[in-house]
């Protein structure tokens, strides 16, 4: 999501499911929708059998995605960069790509500063004492007079976006990616021709992709490297294109637009930094920077508008004009807050307390033996869960001494989805209503519930016993019917906002102000709620399909609502040419029509012609108005580049002296810990993990049908590495890595095989994430789950940007029991 | 033969007999059969609510079924894919299909339970007396581990010392309210699924 956001500016599936039927050409990496998001498929296979479309599936194994595509490429798993930079190297070597699309829409013509370079595997700037880049030099020349960026769009400046591009993939040759991926470099081109011709403007390709791009120390670059061919195609703001993320738990995409994420508040404002004394110093910092004259620049120039509204909405009356609307109640963190540092905190020995909230923290891992570690050096843990998980429990694991354990541990019942009300927003940002349908059963509550309490039962002891700045907590609003039981109704309301002084729904963020007459609890969703009434709750769906999709691209503007205000596919004024037309008139999205945008909700103002020559460029969000091939937004680079997994079997063909990417997060290191990571001697095989139809997670192991579907842990093994090995199906194996090792059968498989890499055969093992030792299996089984859970075996690394840990790519030993 | 959908399909026997007495002989008979098929039906009568199914993000709409029983209590009958959804169209994977079994579980946790440290079991505990130890701790936690003030003299207003992570599974409207109160209380350690 961070490398979406920093090439298009938003961080979010740009198009939506049903919108994949329109697509030409499905490539589909680090995904197995067939059997991961099978619904969602059914979108692929109506483009496949309604269009003719093709699919191609680049994945380390044959899964039923594979079965059904018209290509299947055995992958190295995170060599995904390759792949993508070979194709965008054909693309460009052969001017394959959509011309005025990139010379309008993008910042191939941007010049760049001199001064930037790359050499051997690192971009100007870095310091290797710090693993970080000075990124300085990663930016635009500047024309002195305006302050705005130089272009050329010629785009034959040496410095242009454009040529520093074609000579950064000019490496990836198809040679080369072979060498990289393992896919023999006859397949490779015959991807790269079908590739190749989506930069017609009437051809539109879709790029998919899930977890098995994001679970890498170069997860970020792995995304933006599909991101940066989807631009040169001209495929980005059309139907059936996109770079489209299939998310795989219900509300993952409402609750990060939401912001329960360290680094970000509601709508993807940037959580304020220590320094920043005034909305004027966060906004400078923060909002992105008109960097050309017909750049909109609506997020930078809309930015305090939307930080005050928010504060409005949570401070209310203590939120005044001559403080700045309280922004010093916003708490500032001294650096990385996610995920992994919550468990290196508590292993320093700083954190004291956790809340886990339909999360476990001990299955999840990376690490799982590390973070149960961590878990134990909490004072409390408070698991708000409706049924057992390995956080609530690990303190009588199998193995534990239970009376060591000296955390204190709260499971706190809680409701299930279909015990309350409120909205999921899905991958594709369509959020949808439920109704509570049943009453909680026992004596559970509802999370919100419980929350509201705590937080009042904190705030009258500080009431009543003073403490440290209790201001905050005294001023939090809780304008709700019943404050220790908001309604999910209300909350979305107030997420929608309003005008302060008539009292009504706000209609639009372009209304938004930051003079404090207007609220707005993220301001992605106003419109969401008007005075109408909730349009979450719409439903008028394929019961009428004329009706209902009056434009037939599959928009349905009346089921649901779709942020940003309705709109179903981004970025969707690039899905015009510069006159307005469709490129493609048989897919529009927007259209111009002599007065006005029309088909979908328009990505731009609704009444700007495009023949004016002050008109917008069309990515709105970006500073430079256009898409970024370019991207000063990631911390590793600006162009994306291969670099190996933390652990791997080979040395990077590339650049051998800096194999691994120079900037991923070593935490153990960074603390002192010893190291923890396998030499390809001791652990020869690579090893990913992965997800089956039957399970989600862990919560189904508490399903009897499910459990029974797919009853015990198992790996895939490749059926040569068997024979060599002695091993068969059914078989009890250990895999192995530096940290962990697990105990389950062995499933002999030719959905894995041997690949030649970098010169050198290597092996990959597959390992599904979903068993440990709570739920049903594990209860059924003499050693309950003792050695079941994948997640002992990955690393505790971090991805540059995201500090996303590795968890589909590392290196594990495998034996016969 | 021409295809009925399922919708149509539903809407013929609701149109009732009567309205089609006027039909050939063959089709009154098979109306009849779907009749009094209808009528065993588990969910005639039942109250038609809708949902979102609970696991990926693909987004399908459910439609669930309950009935009050004579007791009072709401009896969960059926679960089964939306037909109206244009993101489903009324289908369901093996999680959502079997949804049913998530929703009514006897593995429930029901009541409050509580672990002291170093105990080697569970307790149970009352709402009340378990909130107000978590308060507490909060409050504790918070009050030892809050910096006002960094290193550099900038005012930073920050608790350390406390995390929150979760929400995959929270209705939204959840989701932005515990961002609201845990940044009230000044986390900063503030998590999700997105991540992992």
């Amino acid at each position: 999501m961070v490398s979406l956001a920093a090439t298009f500016g938003r961080g979010a599936m740009t198009n939506h499911w049903r919108d994949i039927k329109n697509s030409d050409l499905i490539l589909i990496n680090g995904a197995n929708p067939a059997e991961a998001h099978p619904v969602g498929f059914q979108w692929f296979m109506r483009a496949k059998l309604d269009r003719g479309a093709k699919m191609i599936h680049a994945d380390p194994r044959f899964t039923r995605t594979s079965a059904l595509a018209d290509m299947y490429l055995r992958i190295r798993t995170g060599s995904d960069v390759a792949y993508f930079g070979g194709l965008i190297n054909h693309v460009l070597q052969n001017n394959l790509f959509h011309d005025a699309y990139v010379r309008n829409y993008t910042n191939a013509s941007f010049i760049v500063k001199d001064g930037f370079t790359f050499k051997d595997g690192l971009f100007s700037g870095y310091d290797p004492a710090k693993r970080s880049y000075n990124i300085a030099s990663w930016s635009y020349e500047t024309d002195p007079a305006t302050g705005f960026a130089m272009r050329d769009k010629t785009l034959q400046h040496p410095r242009s976006v454009f040529q520093l591009m074609k000579a950064h993939y000019s490496r990836y040759t198809p040679e080369m990616v072979s060498s990289i991926t393992g896919i023999p470099a006859a397949d490779f081109n015959k991807v790269a021709e079908l590739v190749g011709q989506m930069g017609k403007p009437d051809k539109v390709m879709t790029i998919v992709y899930a977890v098995g791009l994001t679970h890498h120390t170069t997860g970020g670059q792995l995304i933006r490297s599909g991101a940066v061919l989807q631009l040169l195609l001209g495929n980005m703001g059309r139907p059936g294109g996109g770079m489209n993320a299939e998310r795989g738990h219900a509300n993952i995409q409402g609750n990060t637009d939401h912001a329960i994420s360290w680094e970000i508040l509601p709508g993807y404002l940037k959580i304020p930094a220590p320094g920043q004394k005034t909305i004027a110093d966060y906004v400078a910092a923060s909002a992105p920077k008109k960097s050309d004259k017909n750049s909109w620049n609506f997020f930078g120039t809309n930015y305090s508008k939307f930080m005050v509204s928010t504060l409005k909405a949570w401070y209310g009356a203590a939120a005044k004009k001559d403080n700045e609307f309280a922004f010093n109640f916003v708490p500032k963190p001294a650096g990385n807050a996610s995920w992994m540092t919550i468990y290196d905190q508590a292993l320093k020995g700083k954190m004291e307390g956790l809340i886990l909230s339909g999360m476990t923290a001990a299955s999840i891992g990376p690490d799982s033996n590390q973070v149960r570690q961590a878990l134990n050096n909490l004072k409390w843990l408070v698991v708000m869960d409706s049924l057992p998980t390995t956080s609530s429990e690990f303190w009588h694991a199998p193995g534990v001494d239970r009376g060591s354990i000296k955390t204190e541990v709260f499971m706190v019942p809680t409701t299930h989805w279909i015990e309350k009300d409120g909205s999921f927003v899905n991958s594709g940002r369509w959020s949808q209503w439920k109704d509570q349908v049943l009453p909680p059963q026992g004596q559970a509550r509802h999370d919100h519930w419980i929350l509201a309490d705590i937080f009042q039962r904190v705030k009258k002891l500080y009431q009543a016993q003073g403490g440290k700045f209790p201001e905050p907590i005294m001023a939090l609003t809780f304008d709700y019917k019943d404050p220790l039981k908001p309604e999910l109704d209300e909350i979305a309301k107030e997420i929608n906002g309003k005008d302060l002084s008539t009292g009504k729904q706000m209609t639009s963020f372009a209304l938004l102000k930051d003079d404090g007459t207007t609220t707005t609890g993220d301001w992605i969703y106003t419109g969401s709620y008007l005075d109408t009434g909730n349009l979450m709750k719409r439903r008028q769906g394929v019961q009428d399909v004329k009706a209902n999709d009056p434009t037939g691209m599959g928009f349905f503007p009346n089921w649901a609502w779709s942020w940003p205000l309705n709109r179903r596919v981004m970025y969707n004024r690039a899905s015009a040419d510069l006159d307005g037309k469709p490129w493609d008139p048989t897919r529009p999205g927007i259209t111009w029509n002599g007065s006005k945008w029309v088909g979908d909700v328009p990505d731009y103002p609704a009444t700007m012609d495009p023949h004016d020559p002050a008109a917008w460029l069309p990515f709105i969000m970006n500073g430079e108005g256009v898409g970024r091939l370019f991207s000063n937004s990631m911390v590793d680079g600006p162009f994306p580049e291969h670099y190996e997994p933390i652990e791997s079997p080979v040395q990077n063909p590339l650049h051998p002296a800096n194999s691994a990417s120079p900037v991923a997060f070593l935490y153990d290191k960074a603390a002192g810990r010893p190291n923890r990571f396998g030499t390809p001697s001791e652990f020869p095989y690579i090893a990913t993990s992965y997800r089956l139809t039957e399970h989600e997670h862990y919560v189904t192991q508490h399903v009897p049908h499910l459990v029974q579907l797919q009853p015990k842990p198992f790996v895939e093994i490749p059926d040569e590495l068997a024979r060599e090995k002695g091993i068969k199906s059914g078989d009890q194996v250990r895999v192995s890595s530096k940290r962990g090792k697990v105990e389950v059968l062995a499933l002999v498989t030719k959905r894995l095989g041997a690949m030649t890499v970098a010169g050198q055969k290597v092996y990959q093992i597959g390992i599904p994430i979903h068993w440990g030792y709570v739920g049903l299996s594990a209860d059924s089984d003499p050693s309950h789950g003792r050695y079941w859970m994948a997640n002992a075996l990955t690393p505790f690394v971090g991805d540059a940007n995201a500090r996303t840990p590795e968890f589909k790519a590392f290196l594990v030993n495998l034996e016969k029991m | 033969m021409p295809t009925v959908t399922r919708r149509e399909f539903l809407k013929v026997g609701a149109a009732g007999a009567g309205a089609l007495a006027a039909s050939g002989l063959g089709f009154d008979v098979a109306l009849a059969e779907s009749n009094r098929v209808k009528q065993k039906l588990r969910i005639e009568g039942a109250k038609e609510l809708h949902s979102i199914c609970p696991y990926c993000a693909v987004g399908c709409s459910l439609v669930a079924y309950t009935r009050t029983n004579s007791d009072g209590t709401t009896q969960l009958l059926q679960i089964e894919g939306d037909p109206d959804s244009p993101v489903n169209e009324g289908r369901l994977c093996p999680k959502g299909a079997t949804a049913m079994q998530l929703a009514v579980s006897p593995r429930r946790v029901e009541s409050p339970m509580y672990r002291p440290a170093g105990a080697t079991a569970w307790q149970k505990i009352s709402w009340d007396d378990m909130l107000d130890k978590i308060a507490n701790n909060i409050k504790a936690s918070r009050d030892a581990t809050f910096v006002a003030t960094d290193g550099n003299g900038n005012t930073v207003n920050r608790t350390e010392g406390i995390a929150f992570a979760g929400g995959a599974a929270f209705s939204s409207e959840e989701g932005y309210f515990a961002t609201k109160l845990m940044r009230g209380l000044g986390l900063v350690h503030l998590e999700q699924q997105a991540r992992v």
